[in-house]
């Protein structure tokens, strides 16, 4: 009888561990001054250095080793005083010198953590996950398989070779093994994985962006029987190319793990490969011995020693954390769960916020945002952000406010704004999108209303500015509640001298 | 100190991709152990209270700006291939791919 | 008329005065080379198109009243080891044969900017690993003094070049004693410059924290104007010394050690070392003593150790610099007729590509890194440098230089070390010590041995950074020399030329 997700958790205690690779955004590479740019003509990004030609040497770049810092920072970890580039020695034709320059045991950053939140069945909880190490090493090239099936002709087969993507720096985030996630072992991973991403993404020394491989993410996994206290054999999982890839991918490796066990059979230690259409994992080649990567300090480079001043200059710019900036932004804009969901989702949390620091009341810029514009960003199939700035919007919600635009109007405004006829002001000046139309129907609601209490409009005349109230209730009665009140109050009193 | 067998130089030179003859294997065995018993040495003075020196000089933190520069060009990349297609450097198929 | 006995210094002070010129001075090198080096095989390349090339534009420049560096329009002959865009470049191997680099290393950028003309390159053993040129692909190289003998290695064709007229001037590298063996063993003057003092960049790799490039020349003048020429920082070398370049041109001419502390190795005298080298090592202390100077023996216990951790550490770094040779992106490709992968392709490569020597060190240096033994092999050897680096800073407080024999004995017979490979590691006892403490030395040659009539090497050493004290000694000593003989003791070697 096979385990469905609920029994293997019943029975068995996964624990997590999990390696991210980050792809820096540095403008030229790990070690060499080639241009790091995603799709450039194959081997034109490349130079003795990143060919690993004969006599080549590594130079560390300075940014790379400024961002490694602000993310050990980021991820509340000690930055090394004294850290060390190794070889790790393994033969591989997409690594010119088959040795991968990356760091050992001297790791620049270590002893870290990142607190992530998830749903349960008892409400929010917070998981903390321990960091081991923040390393630095760089990306290998990139091979392309040619030719058919098995059995054909000698020559066939073979394989290409492009190296723009050698030496291109990476950072790799290691966790210590994640204990007690219990059945939230899956959206554990998920949740840290994407705080990680947010965090990264906050730094700005990252694109983040998973599809492309800018982000990668390696899972561990184990099972233990609950209550055992141990920990089992371990299987990697490769090639997790989304935030609800990770998710499965833990989720599939533990009902795998499980029924093994269930089987009586062992778990081997290896690395798996995710499948993304079936939400399995399969084995990777295996190996018919461990390799033995014969890591040594790396002679042709000197030990980072990063002072304390320095560091204390790049803590000043880490930003605030993500999930506290979107629990503080949610209090201070008073704004639903749903609707933040939504906002995090649509990635427009930065355009609103800037909307709103612009002038704009919170409700309306989160409304036009999540609104109008997006539903124009996805007939168009862009960023709502590629459409429209957050100056335009602010301008066209302080019109709206201030009663110079209505609703439709604004929309036509946005069209304009969207076509390329200018900024909001310009869009409206050019179509003439005054509301003129609007004030006329007001003032018709007003006359009638003085109309129909003309002792009350005398003592306005005279001066009883407060007895316009009863004026003004009377013309927000006629018109449904849907004029705005203080416009109708400043035209009335301009009207009966006032003003 | 073991002896060094030849299954173990096999190891040795499997992890240098070097492919050794049955003979060559025997021969760098002998060497081998005869090389390691004249270099094992070092052992007598390498107490525990001596720092490793993997480096004869102290320098540190050398940097350079994260500043583009221009590359080969494609031709001069793939001047020294064995063989090139595609503007990319040919090499028999790469096994355990994944 | 050209005269290629002439010093570089003399030939310089020619050139400048317009006695001959450097197409003349050129043509009359690759006539001397086409003359003798079919028995010397000092050169694997000789590249006459380009050193003319280069000859005729310093000619031109000379004409245009151009300012020249000194050593504008001479002849050098350059190791096989330093890239030189376009032009051949083996590290004296079959795996790199038909590679022409892209690229120019930093030393050969430099000559080329200094006007210095690059007759060709030279024979080496294999990747530097060697002591006699026996482990070249492509052939020994003779000892200009006795054809059966070798000039030593692996910088034995540059010296070579330079004992038979060949060349003024060449550049070789210093791993173990790289310069100075072969310096010692073909009369001529060998500097190993200090650790880091000259750019590594573009020099193929043997052992990253030990190689190191210099130069030979004639006379200690003639090494201190190349030294000068290929000195200096270099960005594209993390290793490379950010400071002024010592003044070894202005030391090599001061004739004057007067009050100088010069401190005699116990260690490496006496016991080991052939009478007739140690005759004339004595007899040149004599000399230095009746110059002012004042002798101090001093003691470096763990200097036995060293050659049991050179061998250790040098394999070891060697092992993952030669990785890269794997028939994937240059050099030799053997074995792909289709039907393999790419793995078994490299490993065939290599079988066939490597030489005897550099396998048994690559396996060497696999074995000393492999998990369970580095501690026990390169954990110790680098414990031992530190001893060593530590024997050299205790010294260096009682004395200004240190002296010792270069070599135990003088130029051996071809073949009669090349099957013990032990013995052959024997050759390097006095001069390794020095790379392992990345200070610098000279070779210079102090009389020829009563028992063979062949030349004995003095070597000097010097704090790191200090090279200005060896050629300070090394000039002081070469003119005592002189007016004690009346002639160089190079004018002693038998004349190659005439058919």
């Amino acid at each position: 009888m096979t385990l469905d997700y609920a029994g293997a958790t019943a029975k068995y205690e996964p624990t997590l561990g999990l390696e991210v690779h980050v792809e820096l955004n540095t403008k030229s590479k790990m070690f060499c001054s080639c241009a790091t740019e995603f799709g450039a003509e194959p081997n034109t990004q490349t130079c003795p250095v990143c060919l690993g030609l004969p006599g080549a040497l590594p130079v560390v770049n300075a940014k790379a080793i400024e961002s490694s810092i602000l993310i050990g920072l980021a991820l509340n970890c000690s930055i090394a005083p004294y850290s060390r580039f190794a070889r790790k020695n393994y033969f591989y034709p997409d690594m010119p010198k088959n040795f991968q320059t990356s760091q050992y045991d001297e790791p620049i950053c270590v002893d870290g953590y990142l607190d992530v939140e998830i749903e349960t069945d008892e409400g929010p909880q917070t998981f903390r996950v321990d960091i081991e190490r923040v390393h630095m090493e760089e990306d290998t090239g990139k091979s392309l398989h040619v030719g058919g099936s098995t059995g054909r002709i000698h020559g066939a087969e073979y394989s290409l070779l492009d190296y723009n993507r050698a030496g291109i720096p990476l950072v790799e985030i290691v966790t210590r093994i994640v204990p007690g996630t219990g059945k939230y072992a899956p959206q554990v991973a998920r949740a840290y994985v994407t705080e990680l991403r947010d965090i990264l993404r906050s730094l700005g020394v990252s694109d983040v962006k998973m599809e492309q491989g800018s982000l990668r993410c390696d899972a561990n996994v184990s099972l233990a029987p609950i209550g055992s206290g141990k920990l089992g054999t371990r299987s990697e999982t490769k090639n997790v190319n989304s935030l609800r890839s990770v998710e499965r991918a833990v989720s599939g490796e533990i009902e795998r793990q499980a029924n093994r066990l269930e089987a009586g059979e062992r778990i081997i230690q290896e690395t798996r490969h995710f499948l993304e259409e079936s939400g399995q994992t399969r084995p990777g080649r295996s190996k018919e011995q461990a390799e033995d990567y014969r890591y040594f300090p790396e002679p042709d480079l000197v030990p980072v020693t990063p002072d304390a001043k320095w560091i204390e200059e790049l803590r000043t710019r880490i930003p605030e954390k993500p999930s506290v900036r979107r629990k503080r932004l949610q209090i201070e804009w008073n704004c639903p769960d749903k609707e933040m969901a939504s906002l995090i989702n649509a990635e427009l949390l930065d355009v609103v916020e800037e909307t709103i620091k612009l002038g704009a009341e919170p409700t309306r810029a989160r409304t036009w945002w999540l609104g109008e514009i997006s539903r124009l960003a996805n007939e168009k199939e862009v960023a709502p952000t590629s459409l429209i700035t957050a100056k335009d919007v602010a301008e066209i919600i302080a019109l709206i406010v201030g009663g110079e635009l209505t609703d439709k109007l604004a929309r036509q405004v946005v069209e304009g704004v969207i076509a390329g006829e200018g900024s909001a002001s310009v869009v409206i000046e050019k179509r003439g999108l005054k509301v003129v139309s609007d004030d006329s129907a007001l003032m018709a609601a007003i006359d009638a209303a003085i109309a129909a209490q003309p002792d009350t409009a005398d003592r306005v005349r005279g001066g009883n500015i407060p007895a316009a109230g009863a004026l003004i209730g009377a013309v927000m009665k006629a018109t449904g509640g849907a004029a705005d009140a203080a416009k109708v109050r400043e035209l009335l009193l301009k009207h009966l001298g006032q003003g | 100190m073991a002896a060094i067998s030849r299954d173990d130089v096999a190891h040795l030179a499997k992890l240098a991709r070097i492919e050794m003859t049955p003979d060559e294997l025997d021969h760098m065995a002998t060497e081998l152990e005869s090389i390691l018993g004249a270099v094992k040495r070092v052992q007598e003075v390498a107490t525990s209270d001596i720092a490793p020196t993997s480096h004869p000089l102290a320098i540190f933190n050398v940097f350079r700006e994260d500043v583009v520069k221009p590359s080969l060009t494609n031709e001069q990349s793939l001047s020294g291939a064995p063989a090139k297609a595609e503007d990319r450097f040919k090499v028999p198929q790469i096994l355990g791919e994944e | 008329m050209t005269n290629i006995h002439a010093t570089a210094a003399q030939m310089a002070d020619s050139l400048a005065k317009k006695e001959f010129s450097a197409v003349e001075l050129t043509q009359a090198h690759l006539d001397r080379i086409a003359e003798v080096d079919g028995k010397v095989n000092a050169f694997l390349h000789v590249d006459s198109q380009g050193a003319l090339s280069q000859a005729k534009s310093v000619d031109e420049k000379r004409a245009a009243g151009e300012k020249l560096s000194p050593l504008a329009g001479i002849p050098l002959a350059l190791k096989d080891i330093l890239a030189q865009e376009g032009v051949p470049t083996t590290a004296g191997s079959k795996i790199l044969q038909g590679w022409r680099p892209p690229y120019d290393a930093t030393v050969v950028a430099k000559l080329k900017a200094a006007g210095v003309v690059i007759l060709g390159k030279t024979n080496m053993d294999e990747f530097a690993m060697g002591s006699s040129t026996e482990n070249s692909a492509y052939g020994t190289t003779q000892n200009p003094w006795d054809l059966t003998r070798t000039p030593g290695g692996s910088s034995g064709g540059s010296a070579a070049a330079v004992a038979a007229f060949e060349a003024p001037l060449a550049i070789g590298t210093d791993t173990g004693g790289s310069i100075r063996q072969p310096a010692a063993l073909t009369g001529i003057v060998g500097v190993k410059p200090t650790y880091g003092g000259v750019s590594r960049y573009g020099v193929v790799a043997y052992s990253s924290s030990l190689d190191q490039v210099g130069p030979f020349g004639r006379t200690v003048l003639d090494s201190a104007l190349l030294h000068e020429a290929i000195a200096g920082h270099d960005e594209r070398d993390s290793t490379s010394i950010n400071a002024p370049v010592p003044q070894v041109v202005t030391a090599a001419k001061k004739l004057d050690v007067k009050g100088m502390k010069i401190g005699v190795i116990k260690e490496l005298s006496g016991a080991g070392f052939q009478a007739g080298v140690s005759e004339r090592i004595n007899e040149a202390l004599d000399l230095l003593v009746e110059a002012g100077a004042q002798i101090v023996e001093v003691s470096c216990p763990n200097f036995e150790y060293a050659l049991a951790a050179y061998y250790l550490i040098a394999p070891s770094e060697a092992s993952s610099n030669l990785a890269r040779f794997d028939s994937m992106r240059y050099g030799l490709r053997v074995g792909d007729d289709g039907s393999k992968g790419a793995e078994e392709v490299m490993s065939i490569t290599r079988e066939a590509g490597f030489g005897k020597e550099v396998k048994r060190r690559i396996i060497l240096g696999t074995y000393a890194l492999s998990s369970g033994y580095y501690d026990a092999y390169y954990g110790s050897a680098q414990k031992v440098r530190t001893l060593v680096k530590q024997d050299f800073e205790k010294a260096f407080e009682k004395v200004d230089v240190l002296v010792s024999p270069v070599t135990p004995t003088t130029a051996f017979k071809i073949g009669e070390k090349s099957n013990d490979p032990v013995a052959m590691y024997l050759s390097d006892i006095a001069t390794i010590p020095v790379n392992m403490a990345g200070i610098g030395g000279m070779s210079l040659p102090v009389g020829l041995a009563k028992e063979d009539g062949l030349p004995v090497g003095l070597q000097i050493m010097a704090p790191v950074m200090q090279d200005d004290r060896f050629y300070r000694v090394g000039g002081t000593l070469e003119a005592a020399l002189l007016s004690k003989w009346g002639k160089p003791i190079l004018s002693n070697a038998p004349e190659l030329g005439g058919k």
